[in-house]
């Protein structure tokens, strides 16, 4: 199993030995909360859920200016989870930072629950926009960052893609668009767990050379360890500095990142937990925390 | 009604006076000096559908995305969740077929404040054949929860559903023509209200209900009809077909007894399938045809010839209601003698 990477060079670190602690101990208390939400659930994207968590949780407890009292706070940072189906993911995390009760999380895909397989946006706090339907979430966030730009609004816009969902073509619309009007305020994570529901990314579809097509459409890119709170960190202040052009970082992620059943596996895009596999994915992330020293 | 329009057929108005879509350009200009929050995006087509007017006067409020219409409309959706009012134009067909689930579910589903006006509704783009026809979109956007739509009669109506939408709540796609379409309306203050219909005339034999350019054909034709067989016409302005405006339509049935609509629009899941919804509803039964495309997509030719190939002009519309008045209607056990 693979373990969280630790940056080798103090001066990348762009969190106190402090905050990494924490945020990997809130990213911990989080993997174990996805996998009684999805064991309640009686099932969920897990795999994404899990490989898009470490950049949610560095967005949501390090970044993001916002504010669980004020949830609509016009001024506030925005995020957009445009692989909406990684709820399992996302929706514990607006849990765990405070926007509604974690109670709440039993309610996971049972009637009239706020919380579904992708998330709405009306129905959630906190939530900026409802998504699921792939290739949505990208124009939305330009919308948004575009928005922030002519109202001289000083607030960011964050959006997470799937790998497999740049297959789709609205993303590449929204990237000309991005450059074009140097959307700078806006930036993208690419989820690269490498999987997608029929299978390997780069077998059902590829999508490679992928830092080439995105420097064509006129982005800067970055590339990262997706789990690596650090280097995650570093994207984002590299990003905030970055002016007159979009950013999207590629995170090497691992699909069930955390769960040693699930790491790397397609059959785990999405899938049920019985009792017994909830007792061994709870032993694996404590172990590979546990490692981590927290 | 319109002088360019001559006895019952029709005829191509004068391209040099304003057309629907340049009153709309028009109005959406007043409405950007009094609306700071109001923007503007097409998709390469500013100077088609006439927002390039509003790009002229407020060029920093301003996003023409090229030729990307699902782009456009989840563009559209981020910036209405930003607080901006959006009004996007693009042709009809596109914005609700190319970019109709960004309109479903990045717009409709979070029922946000976004103005679509699609221009080149129904066959008016008519010798651009079916790529440029938008024949299905008012049954496409009448399904999607939260919308409001419009099909105004003429310029001076879009004018008045433009203003009324920017202040209505939630998604609203106002359906217009290419813009060279006749004007039906004399000035403005008719008493235009979203979801209620208008009569424009009175009658106690039949109603017409129109949307669009059809009023002014219904109009027409039923002024003909009085003077030349007597018959006592109601046309119905159902200007709004979501939501549609269910008294009216059950005064004309309980009043007249006999229903025919005319939609520029395929006849299923438009105008005509919104109406007899509501007749159907009632458990009141009247004598009902939809006139429109009968299922089929559209010849090209200039839209005059279409407009009376589909029996759309007033010439058609007198046909049709030859055709349901020559029926009996009794409300007899004999069902073999209705319509």
């Amino acid at each position: 199993m693979k373990v969280l990477k630790q940056s080798k060079n103090k001066q990348d670190k762009m969190i106190t030995n402090e905050e990494h602690k924490n945020l990997l101990q809130t990213a911990r208390t989080i993997r174990h909360a996805i996998i009684d939400t999805t064991m309640k659930a009686g099932g969920a994207h897990i795999g994404g859920g899990m490989s898009a968590l470490d950049i949610m949780v560095t967005l949501y407890f390090k970044y993001l200016n916002i504010d669980p009292a004020n949830p609509d706070n016009p001024d506030r940072d925005r995020f957009v989870l445009s692989k909406g189906h990684s709820a399992i993911g996302y929706i514990p995390v607006l849990a765990e930072r405070g926007f509604f009760d974690k109670k709440l999380l039993d309610t996971f895909n049972k009637f009239k629950s706020p919380f579904g397989m992708h998330p709405d946006s009306l129905k959630i706090a906190g939530c900026d926009a409802s998504t699921g339907s792939l290739g949505h979430g990208l124009p939305m966030s330009v919308g948004m960052a575009m928005g922030a730009k002519i109202q001289n609004k000083k607030f960011y816009t964050y959006c997470i893609v799937g790998d497999g969902e740049l297959n789709e073509g609205s993303n590449w619309e929204a990237a000309m668009t991005a450059a074009h009007h140097k959307v700078d305020n806006l930036l993208l994570f690419v989820d690269r767990n490498m999987h997608m529901i029929d299978g390997p990314v780069e077998e059902v579809m590829s999508i490679e050379p992928l830092t080439d097509k995105w420097r064509a459409f006129g982005w800067e890119v970055l590339e990262i360890d997706g789990h690596d709170l650090n280097e995650i960190a570093k994207a984002i202040d590299t990003a905030h500095a970055t002016k007159g052009k979009p950013v999207v970082v590629i995170a090497k992620t691992v699909k069930g990142k955390g769960v040693d059943f699930m790491e790397d596996q397609t059959k785990w895009h999405y899938g049920a937990i019985d009792s017994e596999m909830g007792e061994q994915a709870h032993t694996s992330i404590d172990k590979m925390y546990s490692e981590l020293g927290i | 009604m319109s002088k360019e329009v001559t006895g019952t057929t029709w005829n191509v108005y004068d391209a040099n006076k304003l057309t629907q879509s340049e009153i709309y350009g028009q109005v959406l200009c007043e409405l950007g000096e009094k609306y700071p929050e109001i923007v503007g995006l097409t998709a390469d087509l500013a100077k088609s559908t006439k927002i390039g007017l509003f790009q002229e006067m407020f060029p920093e409020r301003f996003i023409n995305v090229g030729i990307a219409e699902q782009n456009l409309f989840g563009i559209a959706a981020g910036m209405a969740k930003t607080g901006l009012l959006p009004v996007v134009s693009t042709m009809a067909a596109f914005a609700s077929m190319r970019a109709a689930e960004q309109v479903r579910t990045d717009i409709c589903y979070q029922n946000l404040n976004v103005k679509i006006i699609a221009t080149h509704g129904g066959v008016s783009f008519a010798s651009a054949g079916t790529t440029h026809h938008a024949t299905e979109d008012v049954a496409i956007m009448r399904s999607f929860a939260n919308m409001t739509v419009i099909v105004p009669a003429d310029g001076i109506e879009t004018a008045n559903a433009v203003k009324a939408a920017i202040t209505y709540p939630g998604p609203v796609y106002i359906r217009i023509g290419r813009g060279f379409e006749p004007t039906f309306y004399k000035d403005a203050n008719y008493g235009f209200e979203i979801g209620k219909a208008v009569e424009v005339r009175e009658g106690t034999d039949i109603t017409i209900i129109g949307m669009g350019i059809t009023v002014l054909q219904a109009a027409e034709a039923a002024g003909f009809l009085a003077e030349n067989d007597d018959l006592s016409v109601r046309v119905l302005n159902l200007h709004t077909i979501k939501p549609i405006d269910k008294e009216a339509i059950l005064k004309a049935v309980t009043e007249t007894r006999r229903i025919v609509t005319v939609e520029e629009h395929n006849v299923i899941g438009g105008l005509g399938t919104a109406v007899a919804d509501v007749i159907a509803e009632s458990g009141k039964g009247c004598a009902f045809t939809k006139v429109g495309l009968q299922d089929e997509f559209a010849e090209i030719g200039y839209p005059e010839d279409l407009y009376s190939h589909y029996k759309l002009d007033a010439d058609g519309i007198i046909e049709k209601v030859r055709e349901i008045m020559g029926k009996d209607f009794e409300e007899d056990d004999n069902w073999d003698d209705e319509v």
